[in-house]
């Protein structure tokens, strides 16, 4: 255990090292001027290179890149070009309305498709399964800006039910749930309809097995072979695929958050694109790469309580 | 007859919460919500070129020497009034008196003093350093009245001086200015939720505050046009200035509940040519370019048909306009016959768009027109940041869609070479020259009619449409200029009914 743990945390450092590398390094190739973008086409030469000079970016790529992991390490990710104020304040500020909408999405997510991958295995080559099988096959091939387009004009514009868009902030716990609503639900249909095909295939394999046919013969309800039996040992492909999904749904908020306007990271990292805004887009890219290579290491760990077995193994 | 008893308290609870009521009511009723398409990174109109900067805080937030009224006439702000000398180069401004800052310490001449300063100096960022280029020196006389003295004659000084660029701001409150901004104006800061919203509320202390409506003023940023029409449709939005989807608005004008106003803005959107380089260093081929695209059929298909059409580098709605649009009559065969003469028959010309819907509906429209014209014109989708970079600063193209968005951009001809345009013209400059320091404002509108004539005649660029101001407005929302000569839009006569 303690070497798997090791061996996790270095390739986690590894990770992040090449990230950081190939970051600089993309937005150093792009063309584009961060100084001109924040002053604009009428711009006089010398105010763009007096804001260069203040920005510190008349030093080398390579001195700046070293200067950047110098001052990473000691927990500081600089200050933003275009905003101006530190980075990790600048994240701070967004990170809970992310945090929210990726967790919300993924509990969604999980319960949608259990429920309904369990329901179609159960009642395999009839109604229900079919039913579900085609509900997740258009979930599959619907993209979630547009599904989400669609939940605002039904919900937001004709029934009025729930906001259009925007987040009002946890300091009102009732609207920011509302608001909250549609963009999980969003976000969610998608995902959990690949989880559902998933759950539903990984429980028809564990259905075929003998202990299940022995624990039906025994006398035991069909509810309760399914959740007590069938489940358990169907979970090893569902949570594999679930930790993926989860940074999609990370990623998937940057989508997510422009249509419904929300303040979070993805509408930051997108904006400090666009500004050539290096500091943020640096530190957002590693806080992302952070939060998948975290999930992988959940899920293996997950793993591990799941299916008892693995344990020796490692 | 029954009657509910009801005890003393409860009816006294009953009464006062009705009127708490009818007072939220009635603070609700000076409240406006306003959409903007742009969201800002700092709040800082004199270190960021940022439009929607201006759009919420010039001469709202804070206020400048001068200030612009909707028909671009300049109008007192800061200064009360002043006079300029006979040779032009002098100008003394006589400052309102009793004016504060909203940190409460008190607007004077050397806030005006310090504020120039700050632009004009060798270190400034200042986006249009270029305005204070003409000033000699700034000096207070006395603690309200400002001496600005210029090396050269500037027709369009008084009108600069009104910018957000040319902002007061105070020595004590400049270094928050990015994030919480401290100026003299009608509205002050209240918070600001970045990539959400910024509220702004009335201040009560401003000498004008009487004839302000608003109390209470929240910008809300939705970048995508789908978003933005179900914001409005859904009424958490009270005003939409510049509504970014034209093909959205005939759904609103059907709506009672909203009114479309379909102004102008200062915008000329061009085909830019790179004029260095050839073949478009031939003037044949530019005039060829010219009457291969077709203006109604762009206007059609990439604005909706909500747009006026440009013959030259000038806004319509300004008072020395010329229409020049029939020089050029979009004429197919003769424009072939010219690009044969020229000798670039069937070759290829790239035009790389930036990501603007006016410019990439545009682009297709005049790909398909080139071609038939007899000219593979590629198109180049790039990103805002490539655009600056290869485009504006390298000149590594051969055609691009671009507005202009500032006003008196006449002189971006006489930039240079190394100006985008790579257009150097000595006959220009000096037009441009003697526009600039024309101090007659009819000798100066006939000069600046000539330089229109010029452009045209030179065929520099092929001029498309004038960008419009496409508002959407709650109804009873009033006091929203329709057109704007400015990138600002005061708040201080807006009502919501």
């Amino acid at each position: 255990m303690g070497y798997f743990l090791f061996r996790r945390t270095l390739s986690f450092v590894l990770t992040l090292l090449a990230v950081s590398v190939v970051v600089f390094a993309v937005m150093n190739i792009l063309p584009g001027d961060p100084a001109l973008t924040i002053l604009g086409i009428d711009a006089s030469e010398d105010a763009l290179a007096a804001l260069r000079d203040q920005l510190g970016l008349n030093e080398p790529v390579l001195t700046r890149y070293a200067l950047w992991v110098w001052n990473a390490v000691q927990g500081d990710f600089g200050i933003s070009h275009s905003f101006g104020i530190p980075v990790a304040g600048l994240i701070a500020e967004r990170l809970p309305m992310t945090i929210s909408l990726a967790v919300s999405g993924m509990v969604v997510t999980v319960i949608l498709a259990l429920a309904l991958g369990i329901t179609a295995a159960a009642n395999h080559r009839r109604g229900g399964d079919w039913a579900v099988m085609f509900a997740s096959q258009i979930g599959i091939a619907v993209p979630a800006f547009w599904l989400a387009m669609l939940l605002v004009l039904l919900f937001a514009v004709k029934l009025r039910w729930l906001p259009p868009g925007g987040f009002p902030g946890w300091s009102d716990p009732v609207a920011a749930m509302r608001s909250l609503v549609l963009p999980t639900v969003a976000l969610a249909l998608v995902q959990a309809a690949v989880l559902a095909r998933v759950t539903r295939s990984s429980a028809l394999e564990v259905m075929r097995l003998d202990y299940i046919r022995t624990a039906r013969a025994s006398g035991y309800s069909r509810a309760r072979v399914l959740w007590r039996h069938v489940l358990p040992n169907a979970l090893i492909p569902i949570v594999t695929i679930v930790g993926l999904q989860f940074a999609a749904l990370v990623t998937g908020t940057i989508v997510i958050e422009n249509v419904f306007y929300l303040p979070g990271l993805g509408r930051l990292i997108f904006q400090s694109i666009a500004n050539r805004d290096l500091p943020t887009v640096q530190a957002l890219v590693m806080l992302f790469a952070a939060i998948v290579v975290t999930a992988n290491f959940v899920v293996d760990l997950l793993y591990l309580a799941i299916d008892p077995r693995l344990k020796t193994r490692t | 007859m029954r009657t509910i008893p009801i005890s003393r308290p409860l009816a006294a609870a009953v009464f006062c919460v009705s009127l708490g009521l009818t007072a939220g009511l009635a603070s609700a009723q000076s409240a406006i919500v306003i959409g903007l398409q742009q969201e800002p990174t700092t709040l800082d109109p004199t270190s960021d070129a940022t439009a929607s900067i201006d759009g919420m805080l010039t001469q709202n937030l804070f206020e400048s020497l001068t200030t612009v009224n909707e028909a671009g006439e300049v109008l007192p702000q800061l200064a009360e009034s002043w006079t300029v000398s006979d040779d032009g180069l002098t100008y003394a401004f006589a400052l309102v008196r009793g004016a504060t800052f909203h940190d409460g310490t008190g607007f004077d001449a050397e806030d005006v003093v310090f504020s120039f300063n700050r632009a004009m100096a060798e270190d400034s960022v200042n986006p249009s350093k270029g305005i204070f280029a003409p000033i000699e020196s700034v000096t207070a006389v006395d603690a309200h009245t400002v001496e600005i003295k210029l090396k050269r004659k500037d027709a369009f000084f008084l009108f600069n001086m009104a910018q957000g660029d040319a902002s007061i701001v105070a020595p004590e409150s400049v270094d928050q200015a990015k994030t919480t901004p401290v100026g003299t104006g009608a509205f002050k800061y209240d918070s600001w939720t970045r990539g959400d919203r910024l509220v702004l509320v009335k201040n009560p202390d401003h000498r004008d505050a009487a004839n302000v409506a608003l109390d209470r003023v929240e910008f809300k940023f939705i970048a995508d046009p789908a978003a933005a029409t179900a914001a409005l449709m859904a009424e958490e939005i009270d005003a939409f200035p510049g509504f970014p989807a034209p093909e959205i608005l005939p759904q609103f004008e059907a709506d009672p509940r909203f009114n479309v106003v379909v102004g102008s803005t200062e915008g000329e959107v061009i085909l830019a040519i790179n004029n260095s380089k050839p073949p478009f260093t031939d003037i044949r081929v530019r005039r060829a370019i010219s009457h291969a695209i077709d203006r109604d059929e762009i206007i059609d298909g990439a604005m909706y048909g909500q747009a006026v059409p440009i013959g030259s580098f000038y806004p319509p709605h300004g008072p020395a306009y010329v229409d020049l649009t029939g020089a050029y009559p979009h004429d197919t065969d003769k424009a072939k016959a010219m690009f044969a003469e020229a000798g670039v028959a069937g070759t290829t010309m790239t035009l790389r768009v930036p990501p603007f819907p006016y410019a990439t509906r545009s682009a297709e429209i005049i790909q398909a027109q080139l071609s038939e014209a007899g000219i593979d014109a590629k198109v180049e989708n790039v990103e805002w940041g490539f655009w600056l970079e290869e485009i504006y600063k390298n000149l590594n193209y051969d055609m691009t869609i671009i507005a202009h968005t500032s006003p008196n951009d006449l002189s971006n001809f006489a930039r240079g070479p190394k100006y985008f345009y790579g257009y150097d013209d000595a006959a220009y400059n000096d037009l441009w020259k003697r526009i600039s320091e024309e101090a007659d404002p009819d000798a100066r509108n006939a000069l600046i009619r000539d330089a229109q004539r010029h452009l045209t005649d030179q065929a520099v660029h092929g001029f498309l449409f004038q960008l419009p101001q496409l508002g959407v407005y709650k109804a009873g929302v009033e006091g929203f200029w329709p057109s704007r000569a400015v990138l600002f839009q005061p708040l201080a006569g807006v009502t919501v009914n």
